[in-house]
């Protein structure tokens, strides 16, 4: 409805930091109750963290960080105007955010079967804070789970914009915020990867 | 009349925008004045509902015993009550309403940043108000968890609990766009000349509140997802049979909800530095430290959070932290109460309705900050935790501060979005009935708490009944005024005498535009030569 069209990139980039920040707080609730869980449980967290799929979550943190990768060249290529590779880099982001899914259902699927989900009868005979542990775990992932889709379905639509000519070399502000919103993804797995799989 | 507005040319007002026709006209109007009226009206809707609770809330506390209602019914109605009157009505009103129609003009700007995120925003808060409605039809009835949902009751009660907290999660993204909208939009699109030095103190502590917004309601959002995976999958984090603790709840809690008070009471200080110097005729006193004061209420009062649990088993260190920081957050409010009668002094001063709510805020959000203090210090807190002292208390801050603002600002704005105003007399006879409805309804109660009468409680000891029929008595008084500001206000605005560009002679630039606004607000892009209240600067004698 607007009479101009108005025009500010650094002002809708802002914009997306800012949506960053909530991201980040919104996965910090979770992170503060690991800190406080894990001063109360050592052990506990040691035993459970020492039985997580290594496998699976050294996998996923390579193939994310590939993606990452993936769309930062992306963002390079737009601004050379180079449309065929911005669409195969940002095919291949996608790609990686749905191998990533799929482990994450083989894992999923693998703790289920061993009897380990939130109230399940084999967690709720153990110690408490293994059960903590692994709420904490699902509920974590599966956030983290959640934003990869939506990241994924993100970076689909900047792809179909790009390929209708509608994001390109003088106007990639979407691109960026798209690759924004990957990295931060990333940047969420980071911490995730080593504090549930490495550290304990 | 100022210079910048007799060079405006005339443009049609919004209300006569073309385009979409009929409701859709609104509905999907990215005009910020559209989202504003929009937002203003859906929210007044939730407060006049939830008044109705309150009122039979009050009736049922006339006497002793039962009333007109039993146990489970009471915990609903103070559960609901608090839930718009929070979460539907102040949390969202005063950033969508206010801020949405005011803001954009005052910096010299033709939209928000992102004028489609703007109308999302109100979308996901109906949204998020329809699934909280239907939450009260639906499943095991109304929740009854008070709306602070505390486990580990909210996590067993059969109540639709998950689906009201739910509604909630959706309202609170919404706040969270608009906050990212405003902090986007007053760091871009001021226009020429408008300096950070320059805005108006609205636009500063929507500015703080829109802060408050981003950082804290996050954390908000995943507490209500815990709770919901609490109910629905047994997570059991904090179920201490299995190794979680409800005290983790009531920090993460906190840690959104008290900084939420300043999302509700900072735009009302904002609206009220804005009215006063304008009706005292005088430059406002300390300007910078206004300023300032906003951001170091958002600063600090987002440290504060443990107050809340003084009784909660925390660490006698942490309750002393936690004290200290209480009464840190009273030197910024302090510091804006002080400034405000600086401005007062000497001042010409006329008491007309704006400057009467803005003058009551002054005494009532005093009294509320004062017996905060009450509350902050551990020492006393112990004796009045959970008593009527701390309803009375709140009811202080949100609805004698926060709320006169609200309706300080209806009186001092709406004339400009209506181009009409309301009668003078009727709004000021509304204003004394609401005082003096106010202060019998809710002086009572901190009386009654420190007598020992604890909150939520429908019924109560014999000892009570003298004080608690006055202040149900001075809620009707209270509701009277309310039905005549309101419908001196419907009637005003819609059939009273029309107003010229500048009917209180202020010197911020949405006076300088015509009454009601063209679409694009100016049709000349401005260039801000005067600070905000710089009467002499912007020609007015």
């Amino acid at each position: 409805m607007s009479s101009q069209p108005h025009r500010d990139d650094a002002g809708a980039k802002l914009g997306m930091w800012l949506f960053l920040f909530t991201e980040l707080l919104l996965f910090g609730g979770l992170f503060l109750l690991y800190s406080a869980y894990l001063a109360r449980y050592p052990h506990e967290f040691a035993v459970a963290g020492a039985r997580m799929h290594l496998v699976f979550g050294t996998l996923n943190t390579v193939i994310l960080i590939s993606s990452s990768l993936l769309v930062a060249m992306a963002v390079t290529a737009i601004q050379k105007g180079e449309r065929r590779t911005v669409l195969l880099l940002l095919g291949g982001t996608i790609l990686c955010a749905a191998v990533f899914l799929f482990n994450k259902y083989l894992e999923w699927s693998a703790e289920i079967n061993r009897g380990i989900y939130p109230d399940s009868p084999r967690l709720n005979a153990g110690p408490p804070g293994e059960s903590v542990f692994y709420s904490l775990y699902y509920l974590t992932v599966g956030l983290h789970g959640l934003h990869v889709l939506v990241g994924g379905t993100l970076l689909a639509i900047v792809a179909l914009r790009v390929r209708q000519g509608a994001i390109h070399a003088g106007n990639f502000v979407l691109l960026e915020n798209g690759a924004l919103y990957w990295h931060l993804v990333d940047l969420v797995w980071i911490f995730i990867f080593p504090l549930y799989y490495l550290i304990l | 009349m100022s210079p910048a507005a007799e060079s405006q040319p005339v443009s049609s007002s919004f209300w006569n925008d073309t385009g979409r026709t009929g409701i859709f006209s609104w509905i999907f109007s990215t005009d910020h004045k559209r989202i504003g009226l929009l937002y203003l009206y859906t929210a007044l809707t939730f407060f006049l509902i939830a008044v109705v609770l309150g009122v039979l809330m009050r009736i049922e506390l006339m006497a002793p015993g039962r009333t007109i209602m039993g146990a489970q019914t009471y915990n609903a109605l103070f559960t609901v009550h608090g839930v718009m009157m929070l979460f539907l009505f102040i949390i969202p009103g005063f950033p969508g309403a206010f801020g949405n129609l005011v803001m954009p003009i005052q910096i010299g700007a033709q939209d928000v940043a992102f004028p489609r995120l703007n109308l999302f925003s109100w979308w996901l808060y109906i949204i998020g108000a329809a699934i909280i409605i239907t939450s009260l039809f639906t499943g095991g009835g109304p929740p009854d968890t008070g709306w602070t949902f505390y486990v580990p009751f909210s996590a067993r009660t059969g109540t639709n609990v998950s689906l009201a907290v739910f509604g909630v999660f959706i309202v609170g993204f919404s706040s969270i766009l608009t906050g990212l909208n405003f902090v986007t939009t007053i760091h871009r699109l001021r226009a020429d000349g408008m300096t950070w030095g320059r805005l108006p103190l609205f636009v500063w502590s929507l500015y703080a509140t829109a802060w408050v917004q981003i950082l804290a309601t996050p954390i908000l959002g995943i507490t209500l997802v815990l709770v919901i995976a609490e109910r629905l999958l047994g997570t059991g984090l904090f179920d201490p049979a299995r190794g979680g603790d409800p005290l983790m709840y009531q920090h993460l809690f906190w840690i959104y909800s008290h900084p939420a008070v300043y999302i509700m009471i900072l735009p009302g200080m904002g609206v009220i530095s804005d009215i006063i110097p304008v009706f005292s005729r005088k430059p406002i006193f300390g300007y910078k430290m206004i300023a300032f004061s906003s951001l170091a209420i958002a600063a600090a009062g987002s440290l504060v959070w443990g107050h809340h649990m003084f009784t909660s088993g925390m660490s006698d260190m942490a309750i002393l932290v936690f004290s200290f920081l209480t009464f840190v957050v009273a030197i910024p409010s302090a510091i804006k109460v002080f400034n405000w009668v600086s401005t007062l002094y000497r001042g010409s001063i006329s008491l007309e309705a704006p400057m009467l709510f803005a003058l009551s805020f002054l005494l009532l959000f005093s009294i509320g900050g004062l017996t905060g203090l009450i509350l902050g210090a551990a020492a006393t807190d112990i004796h009045v935790h959970d008593t009527q002292f701390v309803v009375g208390h709140f009811h202080y801050v949100i609805f004698g501060g926060g709320v006169f603002a609200f309706f300080a600002g209806m009186h001092y704005w709406l004339p400009k979005f209506y181009g009409r105003r309301y009668a003078e007399k009727p709004a000021i006879v509304a204003w004394v009935l609401l005082f003096v409805g106010f202060n019998i309804t809710y002086f009572t109660m901190m009386v009654l708490g420190m007598k020992g009468m604890p909150r939520r409680y429908y019924d109560y000891l014999p000892e009570f009944t003298a004080l608690n029929l006055a202040s149900t008595v001075g809620s009707w008084i209270m509701v009277s005024g309310l039905l005549l500001m309101l419908a001196n206000l419907f009637h005003g605005l819609l059939r009273g005498t029309p107003v010229g560009n500048n009917p209180w002679e202020g010197a911020t630039l949405e006076w300088s535009i015509p009454s009601p606004p063209p679409t694009e607000n100016f049709v000349v892009e401005p260039v801000v030569t005067h600070g905000p209240y710089d009467f002499k600067g912007a020609g007015i004698p």
